[in-house]
């Protein structure tokens, strides 16, 4: 187990300061302090990871604020959300670090960061940068048939891929949707076994073998350490 | 709910009716209930053109504009699809017998890493719909595989499709090759999905991107009319 991941499991009950998921997937996170050097802003999905992170560095100079999670699901209003909340912040600190990679707005989000002037995580997704970019990009070729989900995306299959899809309703859309792909890949950033079998039982819905990679925190890690210090 | 809007004999509507009666099945997804009013227009003497037209686009322009203003989402515009699918099956041998007025070819297909097709095969349906050809090649498809099918079945236009923020920049490997081979001005390249935007269609030199398939048809009448046009002026 990765030392993130274990120092997250040792110390949950520190992290009680974070809303359950639906709220996260719904409303996001309000800003977390009043004033510190270095803002975050971040998409909901990474709280959990992002606050466990910032407790076991002691990164008290670091403040986070996170857009509603299921913002992943309209990626064409990420850009304008963040660039937003930027805007609403920024003058009281100074920095600020976005913490979404493209997230499928086409590079629209890092033109926006690079009009603004702030920094973000590189990366497609969440999921490459969990894996770590260079691993995943290196990957790719040969797991174009493959879906992925983190932790807080088999948490919240249902909200994020099963009623938006309209699958509950209307399940004869699975093959449309899923016909193509031949996997389903459980990236996970803890140590979880009931996580690990809510995964396996998505993959089953979807007519997916399964595959579980543990991956810790990945280049989410890397990255903020290197915010946080400078 | 009355008895008599449970019970709707669509054979006993007038021709009105029964269309406008189709437009509602195809809102709702009904694919059977479509069928069986392709057919009943079929047997009243309607050409096959007709039905497509007036029954099945007009249909599915209501769909469209519903799913453009955020009204109608994904799930239900792929019932919807399905639905008029099956009246295209029913029609589309009919349509090449009656002598159908074409309006064009177009080769699609999502290119090379990608193996998300919900957009393009909406934007193949309603552009067979509007009295395209089209050749769908599918999938993850290389550079190579759109030369070849160009070369092959000298369309108006190549339509490509990606979902991913990683697979789209393909697409400017497929049209530089274009470039390099000159053959770039032969074809109209239409470019969508999620992921692009106008810039990055220009940015890549696609003559346009669509944003849905609705917008995809009307760029493709336009831009193919200018090109026979210019075609006559020369």
């Amino acid at each position: 187990m990765l030392p993130e991941t274990l120092w997250a499991a040792r110390n949950a009950p520190r992290c009680a300061m974070i809303p359950d998921d639906e709220t996260l997937t719904e409303a996001g996170l309000a800003l977390t302090g009043a004033r510190a050097r270095l803002l975050l802003v971040a998409c909901g999905a990474l709280a959990r990871e992002i606050i466990a992170l910032k407790e076991m560095n002691g990164w008290d100079h670091v403040d986070l604020v996170c857009l509603p999670a299921i913002l992943h699901n309209t990626p064409d209003r990420i850009t304008e959300r963040v660039a937003e909340t930027v805007t609403a912040h920024r003058d009281r600190y100074d920095r600020i670090f976005v913490v979404y990679a493209d997230c499928g707005t086409g590079g629209q989000l890092w033109e926006k960061c690079r009009e603004l002037g702030v920094e973000m995580i590189p990366g497609p997704h969440c999921y490459s940068f969990f894996e770590g970019n260079t691993a995943f990009a290196a990957r790719s070729e040969d797991e174009i048939t493959t879906f992925y989900l983190t932790d807080f995306l088999a948490r919240q299959f249902d909200a994020f891929v099963w009623k938006p899809l309209g699958l509950d309703r209307h399940p004869q859309l699975l093959d449309t949707y899923f016909g193509h792909y031949e996997k389903l890949v459980y990236l996970a950033q803890s140590e979880d076994d009931a996580l690990t079998e809510k995964a396996r039982e998505a993959a089953t819905r979807l007519g997916l073998s399964f595959e579980r990679r543990f991956t810790g925190y990945g280049d989410l890690a890397t990255q903020l350490a290197k915010q946080a210090r400078t | 709910m009355s008895e008599e809007e449970e019970d709707i004999i669509l054979s006993e509507l007038d021709d009105d009716d029964l269309v406008a009666q189709m437009f509602d099945d195809l809102y709702d997804g009904l694919k059977e209930e479509i069928e069986e009013g392709v057919n009943i227009l079929l047997e009243r003497g309607w050409t096959p053109y007709k039905i497509l037209t007036e029954a099945l686009v007009g249909g599915m322009k209501i769909v469209g504009d519903d799913f453009r203003d955020g009204i109608l989402f994904v799930p239900e515009v792929l019932l919807a699809a399905n639905a008029m699918k099956g009246g295209m099956y029913i029609l589309k041998p009919l349509l090449a017998e009656t002598g159908a007025p074409r309006m064009g070819k177009m080769v699609i297909g999502t290119v090379k890493g990608d193996i998300h097709d919900i957009g393009k095969n909406l934007v193949s349906m309603m552009m067979e719909g509007a009295g395209f050809e089209v050749v769908d090649l599918g999938i993850n498809n290389a550079v190579e595989a759109y030369l070849e099918a160009l070369e092959a079945e000298e369309p108006d236009i190549l339509g490509m499709s990606a979902l991913l923020t990683t697979t789209m920049p393909y697409m400017k490997v497929v049209i530089d090759t274009m470039i390099e081979q000159g053959k770039r001005d032969d074809f109209i390249v239409l470019v969508g999905g999620a992921p692009l935007n106008e810039e990055f269609g220009r940015a890549i030199g696609a003559d346009a991107y669509c944003r849905d398939a609705a917008v995809a048809v009307e760029t493709a009448k336009t831009l193919v009319s200018r090109k026979h046009n210019q075609g006559a002026t020369v």
